[in-house]
C-alpha cells in the first residue's frame, strides 16, 4: 500500500506529459533518431540502383563514388545481350521468373480465397477445426523442411525440370490461407452473406460477387506477398529443375555473384540486382496501404 | 395417450427414412463448402502433407534415389547427433543465428513500428525500413560483398584502413570469426519484414480512448502505458510475427549460403538448412538429409507451440 502511495506521490504528471507532447506534438526526437536509421536502412538499396547505372570508368575509380555521375545503359545492355557470363541469354531467366511467378501467385490468390470462404463463414462445416489446425501448424515449419519430399513427389509425378515443377508446389500456400481467412472473418459481415443466400443467389455467385469485392485488400496484399517471396526464392528453382533454360533469375543471381567480387562484373551484377529488386519494391509501393489494412487482421489468437 | 405414441411412430419412421436421405442432405448442404476446398486441400495434402509425412518414414531409411529405400532404423539419427561433427557446428551457427537475431529483429520489429505509429511521415519511413526485407538475400549480396570485400578496395576495410584501425585488409567473408556476425548483421538489416508490417498495423487498430481511460487509471509513464495498453491488445499481432521469427531464424539458408558461399570457409556459415541442402541436392543422400529435415521441423514446430503457449498464459488478465 505504502508503495502504490509513494509512487502515485513520484510520478507527477509533468514528466509523462512531456514525453508524450515530444511523441506526439513536437516528435522531433523520434526522427533525429529514424531518420539516419532509414537512410543506413535505404543505402545499399540506393547503391545498387547508382552502380547499375554507372559507366565503366566511373566502376573504375577508387575511392568508388557512391551516387553515379554521368548515368548509362551499358550495364543492361552487358547483361541483356552479352551472354559471356552466363550460358543462356539473361532474358530467358527474365521470362522464366515473370511466367513462372505469375502462374503461381494467381492461382495461390484464387485458391486460398476459396478454401478460406467455407473456412470462415461456413455455418456448420465438419473438420473446419482439424483443416485450419493444420494450416496453423504449417505455418510453423521452414518451407525448406517439405523440399527433399517435394523433390521426390514432384519427380514420381515426372515433372523434374519442367514449369510444374516450380509453380505447383507453392500452390498450397498456408501463410495465404490464414491471412485471408482472418481477414474475410473481420472484413466481411454475415449479414451481407445471409442477405445475399436468401435473396436464392449461388455460393459461387456469393464468392465472386461480395465476398472477394469485400477482400480486395487481402488479395491484393497476398499477391504483393507472394510475388516477392517467389520472385526471391532460389531454393527451389535450384531443387526442382535441372537445366539452365529452366533456372530463374535469382538463380541466375547467384552464378553472377559467385566467386570474388571483381571490379569489372560489377556493373553487370548491379544490373542484375537492379532487375532483380526493383519490380518487388515497385510492386509493394503501389498496394502499400492495402497491404497494411491487411495486416491489421493477420493475429493469431492463441 | 394413442395421439402420442402415433407421433412417436411417426417420427421414428420419418427418422428411419431420413437416414439414407439425411446423408445426402448433409452432402448437398456441405458439397459446396468442400467443392470451394478441395483445389488447396488436394495440393497441400500432396505438396505438405503427405512430404512431411514420407520425410517421417524416410528419416529410418537409408535412400540415394537410385535404389529403393533401405530400413535402417535409428542409425540417421545416431550418426546425425553423435557423429556429424559438421552437423554439430551447423546447429550451433543455426542456434546463435536464431537466439541473436530472433529477439532482436523482433524488438527493432515492434519498436520502429511503435515510433513511427504517431508520425506524420509514417508512410515514407515505414517503407525505408521495409524495403531490405523485400529485396532478397542473393540480389543485395552483391553489395554486401562490396562492403565485406576481404581486400582494401571494400568499403570496410577501406573506411577501417582510412582510420587506422587496421593496418592491413581484413577477410571478413573468409575468416572464422567474422562469417557469423556478418550474416547476422545482414540479417537483421532485412529483419523488418512481415513482423514489422504486423506490428505497424495493429497499432493502429489501439483505440485511442484505451489510452485515456489508462491514463485515469493511473498509468503514468510512456512504458507503463506500452505494457499495460498496447502490449496487451496487440497480442495476436505478435504472436503472428513471433512465429514468423522463430520460423526466419531456424531456416537461416540464403543469407548465410550468399555471403559465405556453400560449403563455407571451415563451415563458419554452415546453417540446418545448408546442411540439408548440402546432403539432400549435392550427396544425394535423401535418407540422412530428411533426417536433418525433421530435425529442423522439430525443432520450429516446438518453438511455435511453446511461443503460442507463452502469449496464451499472459492472457489471464
Amino acid at each position: 500500500m505504502a508503495t502504490i502511495a509513494q509512487q502515485r506521490v513520484a510520478y507527477d504528471d509533468t514528466l509523462p506529459r512531456l514525453w508524450r507532447s515530444i511523441r506526439r506534438a513536437s516528435p522531433a526526437p523520434s526522427y533525429l533518431f529514424l531518420l539516419p536509421m532509414a537512410v543506413f536502412s535505404m543505402l545499399p538499396i540506393v547503391y545498387v540502383i547508382s552502380t547499375a547505372f554507372k559507366p565503366l570508368e566511373e566502376l573504375l575509380l577508387f575511392p568508388p563514388p557512391f551516387l553515379v555521375r554521368r548515368p548509362t545503359l551499358d550495364n543492361f545492355q552487358d547483361l541483356l545481350f552479352a551472354t559471356n557470363a552466363l550460358s543462356v541469354p539473361f532474358t530467358r531467366y527474365l521470362f522464366n521468373s515473370v511466367f513462372v511467378v505469375l502462374c503461381t501467385v494467381m492461382l495461390q490468390v484464387v485458391m486460398c480465397s476459396m478454401c478460406a470462404y467455407p473456412l470462415s463463414k461456413a455455418r456448420v462445416l465438419p473438420g473446419r477445426n482439424l483443416i485450419f489446425g493444420a494450416i496453423v501448424a504449417a505455418l510453423m515449419f521452414a518451407p525448406q523442411v517439405t523440399r527433399i519430399p517435394q523433390y521426390l513427389v514432384v519427380q514420381k509425378l515426372g515433372l523434374i525440370d519442367t514449369y510444374g515443377a516450380l509453380i505447383l508446389p507453392s500452390l498450397a500456400w498456408s501463410y495465404g490461407l490464414f491471412m485471408m481467412k482472418q481477414f474475410m472473418d473481420n472484413a466481411v459481415p454475415n449479414e451481407l452473406i445471409e442477405a445475399a443466400r436468401v435473396d436464392g443467389a449461388q455460393e459461387w455467385t456469393i464468392f465472386w460477387r461480395i465476398v472477394m469485392p469485400n477482400v480486395a485488400p487481402a488479395w491484393n496484399t497476398l499477391l504483393i506477398f507472394g510475388f516477392i517471396q517467389l520472385w526471391n526464392d532460389s531454393f527451389s528453382p535450384l531443387v526442382f529443375t535441372r537445366s539452365e533454360a529452366m533456372k530463374t533469375v535469382s538463380v541466375a543471381m547467384i552464378g553472377l555473384t559467385n566467386g570474388p567480387a571483381t571490379i569489372a562484373r560489377q556493373g553487370a551484377q548491379a544490373a542484375a540486382a537492379f532487375l532483380m529488386t526493383a519490380p518487388t519494391i515497385t510492386v509493394f509501393l503501389l498496394r502499400q496501404a492495402k497491404v497494411i489494412q491487411t495486416m491489421a487482421h493477420s493475429g493469431i489468437k492463441a | 395417450m394413442a395421439t402420442g405414441s402415433e407421433v412417436l411412430a411417426t417420427r421414428l419412421s420419418t427418422a428411419r427414412a431420413e437416414a439414407p436421405a439425411g446423408f445426402a442432405l448433409a452432402w448437398r448442404k456441405y458439397s459446396t463448402s468442400y467443392f470451394f476446398m478441395a483445389p488447396f486441400l488436394a495440393f497441400f495434402v500432396v505438396f505438405v502433407i503427405a512430404p512431411v509425412v514420407t520425410a517421417m518414414a524416410l528419416s529410418f531409411t537409408y535412400f540415394n534415389v537410385l535404389e529403393a529405400p533401405r530400413f535402417i532404423g535409428w542409425s540417421n539419427y545416431k550418426l546425425l547427433f553423435l557423429e556429424d561433427d559438421v552437423f554439430v557446428t551447423a546447429i550451433g551457427n543455426t542456434l546463435t543465428f536464431a537466439i541473436i537475431t530472433g529477439p532482436i529483429g523482433f524488438f527493432l520489429s515492434f519498436m520502429f513500428a511503435w515510433l513511427i505509429n504517431p508520425l506524420k511521415l509514417k508512410t515514407p519511413l515505414a517503407l525505408c525500413f521495409y524495403a531490405p526485407s523485400i529485396t532478397g538475400a542473393v540480389a543485395m549480396g552483391v553489395v554486401w560483398k562490396i562492403v565485406f570485400s576481404g581486400d582494401r578496395y571494400g568499403y570496410l576495410n577501406n573506411w577501417l584502413l582510412g582510420i587506422g584501425a587496421i593496418d592491413e585488409p581484413y577477410m571478413f567473408l573468409a575468416e572464422q570469426a567474422a562469417i557469423m556476425p556478418v550474416i547476422m548483421f545482414v540479417a537483421l538489416w532485412m529483419s523488418m519484414g512481415t513482423g514489422f508490417l504486423v506490428f505497424l498495423a495493429g497499432l493502429q487498430t489501439v483505440p485511442t480512448d484505451l489510452y485515456e481511460a489508462g491514463k485515469m487509471d493511473g498509468i503514468k509513464n510512456p512504458l507503463q502505458e506500452v505494457w499495460y495498453i498496447t502490449l496487451p491488445m496487440i497480442k495476436p499481432q505478435l504472436l503472428f510475427g513471433s512465429v514468423m521469427a522463430v520460423v526466419a531464424g531456424f531456416s537461416v539458408f540464403e543469407v548465410a549460403t550468399s555471403l559465405a558461399g556453400l560449403p563455407s570457409p571451415l563451415y563458419a556459415g554452415h546453417t540446418i538448412v545448408a546442411h540439408m541442402y548440402d546432403f539432400a541436392f549435392i550427396r544425394f543422400e535423401m535418407g540422412y538429409a530428411t533426417t536433418v529435415a525433421v530435425f529442423l521441423f522439430a525443432l520450429t514446430f516446438g518453438m511455435g507451440r511453446l511461443l503460442m503457449r507463452m502469449f496464451s498464459s499472459k492472457n489471464e488478465y
